[in-house]
């Protein structure tokens, strides 16, 4: 057994980073959990927060995502996530603005289409607010 | 018998035409080797979302879970998701699937089940506005129309699922081309709503331990599919568009350049024609003196 473990991180456009890492720290539904080599198999979902990843004992990569699951194995930890970002090309009020423009929409909105609008509101608020954390820390 | 003059004008046309039927050809081959670089490039996220919905499903197969994955019990009211292009020129391209998806709503329609449909691209509601403008509910139009984004495949997932909620429909299937090569696509139905369970690839499945527990992943996971799956349809059905516009403008091409051909030689006949029969005038002249 290696002392590495598969790192995948998977956006629905493509593969966005898949490499041999010592540990990977993820913001899972039930809170955030560090995934090391000979991990026992996992299945998580994933709230809007930061991925830290390991190598030697030092973070070289925060990247956040937006939601999402996690896949750990023994020798491979893969995280599905729709939107990915690395925490230095956050752009927090991109996010604010599309809040927005969707109060926007709701205002015309009635409804089926307003119910969906209020609960994707709801999430992207999630989504703005966990981006500020990730930017202040 | 054309006059020599009709004959250059009418090469002339089927000489331009050929021009824009090639730089076509040329646009749309660029256009196709990106669309398939893009579906490659998405392809791990299915691959690996289909593995933990299989090993999860395996689990919470029983009639209390998710409807979702187990149905709403009924079969009576399907609903159609019938994707084609916005744009035509593309051999049979949108034709084909419309004539699949008119072979379905009959079949359907026969066994007395409700259909609807929703059209996403611009020439199927064309084409099935026609005889079925009733059953048409949406139209979703232009996501083809750039590079195909993840947010609109998930916009559609949305509308779907908000559908489902409201009792809707029972079980929604998409139409699209599958792209194989460039010169063949497969007209494909997939039934996404309720989920169809991936085979089960590895035997690790019972190992995992789950978070919060399998129904609260599936909850998630299950309306996420949905959106992945239309996703990759629409990334297939660009790459298939591209690749029947491409052999289509192809073999248009390549029917300008006979037809050239073919006018070429008539007009040179022609012009011999003339040139002797007016020889002939000349020294019959001649001679008559």
């Amino acid at each position: 057994m290696s002392d590495t473990t598969m790192f995948e991180l998977v956006s629905p456009e493509r593969l966005l980073m898949s490499r041999d890492v010592s540990m990977v720290v993820v913001p899972g539904g039930e809170g955030f959990f560090g995934v090391l080599p000979r991990h026992s198999p996992l299945l998580s979902t994933l709230v809007p927060g930061v991925i830290d990843v390991y190598e030697n004992d030092s973070i070289t990569d925060r990247i956040f995502v937006a939601g999402g699951f996690a896949e750990v194995t023994g020798d491979r930890c893969t995280v599905l996530a729709e939107e990915a970002v690395a925490v230095a090309d956050l752009d927090v009020e991109a996010a604010d603005q599309r809040v927005a423009d969707l109060r926007d929409n709701l205002k015309d909105a009635i409804g089926s289409e307003a119910d969906r609008l209020i609960r994707r509101i709801a999430e992207l608020e999630a989504v703005a607010v966990a981006m500020k954390f990730a930017k202040s820390s | 018998m054309p006059s020599l003059k009709d004959l250059k004008l009418r090469i002339n046309s089927v000489k331009s035409t050929q021009k824009i039927t090639s730089a076509m050809k040329m646009v749309a081959a660029a256009k196709l080797r990106r669309a398939q670089e893009q579906a490659e490039a998405a392809r791990p996220y299915s691959v690996r979302m289909d593995r933990m919905i299989a090993s999860l499903a395996d689990k919470s197969s029983g009639v209390g879970g998710p409807k979702l994955l187990s149905g709403t019990g009924a079969d009576d009211s399907h609903l159609l998701v019938v994707m084609t292009a916005d744009r035509g020129l593309c051999g049979g391209f949108n034709t084909s699937i419309v004539r699949a998806t008119r072979k379905r709503i009959g079949a359907l329609e026969q066994d007395g089940k409700k259909v609807r449909l929703i059209c996403v691209g611009r020439k199927g509601k064309d084409q099935l506005r026609r005889d079925y403008a009733s059953l048409i509910t949406d139209t979703i139009e232009g996501v083809t129309r750039k590079k195909v984004e993840f947010s609109s495949a998930a916009d559609i997932g949305g509308r779907l699922l908000q559908m489902y909620e409201n009792g809707e429909f029972d079980i929604c299937t998409i139409i699209y081309n599958r792209f194989q090569s460039a010169m063949t696509q497969i007209v494909t139905e997939q039934q996404i709503i309720p989920a169809s369970v991936p085979e089960e690839a590895d035997g690790v499945a019972g190992l995992y331990e789950y978070e919060p527990d399998e129904e609260g992943i599936l909850a998630e996971l299950l309306p996420r599919n949905v959106a992945t799956q239309i996703f990759s349809a629409l990334l297939e059905n660009t790459a298939s568009e591209h690749g029947a516009r491409m052999s289509a403008m192809d073999s248009a091409t390549r029917n300008a350049g006979e037809m050239i051909d073919k006018l070429t030689l008539t007009y040179n006949r022609t012009r011999q024609g003339i040139i002797t029969k007016e020889l002939i005038e000349i020294i019959s002249g001649a001679e008559a003196l």
